[in-house]
């Protein structure tokens, strides 16, 4: 078998699975409206499926920001940070993370998930252990491939499953790096950082943790779970995205430990690619603004967040543990949840369709995020298309 | 006494194995992991986790890639245990 040949087989087999999911991935948004309305084909429908947290992606600052950036810079910098792209802009962003989460170190990179890659790959090496959550986002997996360290995993948010496995590596602990994530990406359930810390420091580990998906949305001023738990010093390392709440591209990693800035120069995802563009800084910058002081959109997002899991629990809906801006509901099969993820793009209403084997333990899940932008009247359809296709579709 | 080990290795992988497919098939050492047990990635991945706990050892994911039969896994946990 060829390579192309490979490719062919594992299509086949895709459409042998599920031959009516063809054209349910990648589907092309044609015309964007605002952060909570687009066009797909002929239809104005709401977006439920974005990770626009707090509604940011027209923000009149960052729009502004933006601008004003390519006017002065220019549309790319065309080179690595390393080299001629790392501009007054780069320097700023990062010094206001290291302020933002008072710490004493900061880098920015060109995406989240290079974020993870570069910062995994450049703390960990052979000889060294990584040990991961089970239901750990791909940048993570890809980075401990890359770093080249044994990687262990633990049971999704099993804090006795973590103590173990740290017990069996014996004096190798000291060389371990534990990452977890404050919000998880597929059902919404948080991690049980006050343990996780408790359980790092008993074995002398470090902790990294991925706040991509709480940046914005936990804590006072929107840090993430360090914020919320107030576990900011047990914390090693956090890494996280300007693609949710901050509405570009780009990524990020702060720490207390000086060691930080080694990355710059032994990273190869830091190193071998261009730096992000100046609109992206810019645009970052005042979204950042934006959220440190949107304690106002954290309360919205939240009431909306709680009125679709109440809701959506109270119709019989399987969902993940606990309430948050990720509201997954968990079908029977993927059959199921074609049906779900169709009759609610027929009602409208776009959402994520996430099938096996991208979901944990070969779940079907369709995901719903929340926006602090959604209206009530958006929200109230959303809830009441759910009890409705629950019925027709015959969910129960 | 390390050929007995070994065996005993084998053997309790294969019941291990036996109950975690849950088919009708019987596990045999020269069995392939995804052609003949269906062990696909994610699976084996699970698997990895559970075989963790019955031999209590540590198997990182990136020394499978050379495990294709349930003998190549057997010979890994029993490497890993007599290293340990």
């Amino acid at each position: 078998m060829n390579l192309l040949n490979k490719l062919d087989a594992a299509a086949a087999l895709r459409k042998a699975q599920l031959p009516e999911a063809v054209g349910a991935f990648g589907i092309p948004i044609e015309e964007v409206y605002s952060s909570t309305e687009a066009r797909i084909g002929e239809n104005r429908v709401l977006l439920f499926g974005t990770n626009n947290y707090l509604g940011l992606s027209f923000a009149p600052e960052c729009l502004k920001a933006a601008h004003e950036a390519i006017d002065n810079e220019g549309t790319g910098t065309t080179g690595s940070r390393m080299a001629n792209g790392s501009y007054f802009g780069h320097r700023e962003l990062e010094r206001e993370f290291a302020d933002f989460y008072q710490c004493r170190e900061s880098i920015v990179f060109t995406t989240g998930y290079q974020a993870n890659l570069g910062t995994i790959a450049g703390l960990v090496g052979p000889g060294d252990v990584v040990l991961i959550d089970g239901d750990s986002h791909a940048s993570i997996y890809d980075g401990c491939t890359l770093s080249g360290a044994d990687v262990i995993r633990f049971r999704h948010n099993d804090v006795a499953d973590l103590d173990k496995r740290l017990r069996r590596l014996g004096e190798r602990s000291a060389v371990t790096l534990i990452i977890a994530e404050g919000i998880y990406s597929m059902l919404g359930d948080q991690a049980p950082l006050v343990d996780i810390i408790s359980v790092k420091n008993k074995y002398n580990s470090l902790l990294l943790l991925d706040e991509a998906h709480s940046l914005g949305v936990l804590g006072n001023t929107g840090q993430g779970l360090v914020e919320k738990t107030g576990m900011m010093e047990g914390v090693d390392f956090i890494t996280g995205t300007f693609s949710k709440s901050l509405c570009s591209i780009g990524g990020f990693c702060v720490s207390n430990h000086s060691q930080l800035d080694q990355l710059r120069y032994i990273s190869h995802p830091y190193i071998f690619t261009a730096s992000p563009s100046p609109a992206t800084i810019a645009s970052t910058r005042a979204a950042l603004k934006l959220l440190r002081n949107g304690t106002k959109l954290r309360e919205q997002l939240w009431k909306n967040a709680h009125q679709l899991y109440s809701k959506m629990s109270e119709i019989g809906y399987k969902l993940g543990p606990e309430p948050g801006p990720i509201v997954a509901a968990i079908l029977d099969n993927p059959k199921q949840a074609l049906a779900l993820w169709q009759g609610l793009l027929e009602n409208n209403i776009y959402v994520n369709l996430i099938l096996p084997p991208a979901a944990p333990e070969n779940k079907s899940l369709v995901r719903c995020s929340i926006n602090a932008a959604h209206t009530s009247e958006q929200m109230q359809h959303v809830c009441e298309t759910f009890a409705k296709l629950y019925t027709e579709i015959g969910i129960d | 006494m390390a050929e007995s080990d070994y065996n005993e290795t084998l053997q309790q992988l294969c019941q291990r194995l036996d109950s975690f497919t849950g088919s009708d098939i019987k596990v045999s050492p020269d069995m392939s992991l995804v052609n003949q047990l269906a062990i696909d990635s994610i699976k084996l991945l699970n698997l990895i986790m559970e075989i963790e706990d019955t031999f209590d050892i540590s198997v990182p994911i990136n020394a499978l890639v050379d495990v294709q039969t349930v003998r190549d896994l057997a010979d890994l946990i029993h490497k890993i245990k007599t290293e340990s």
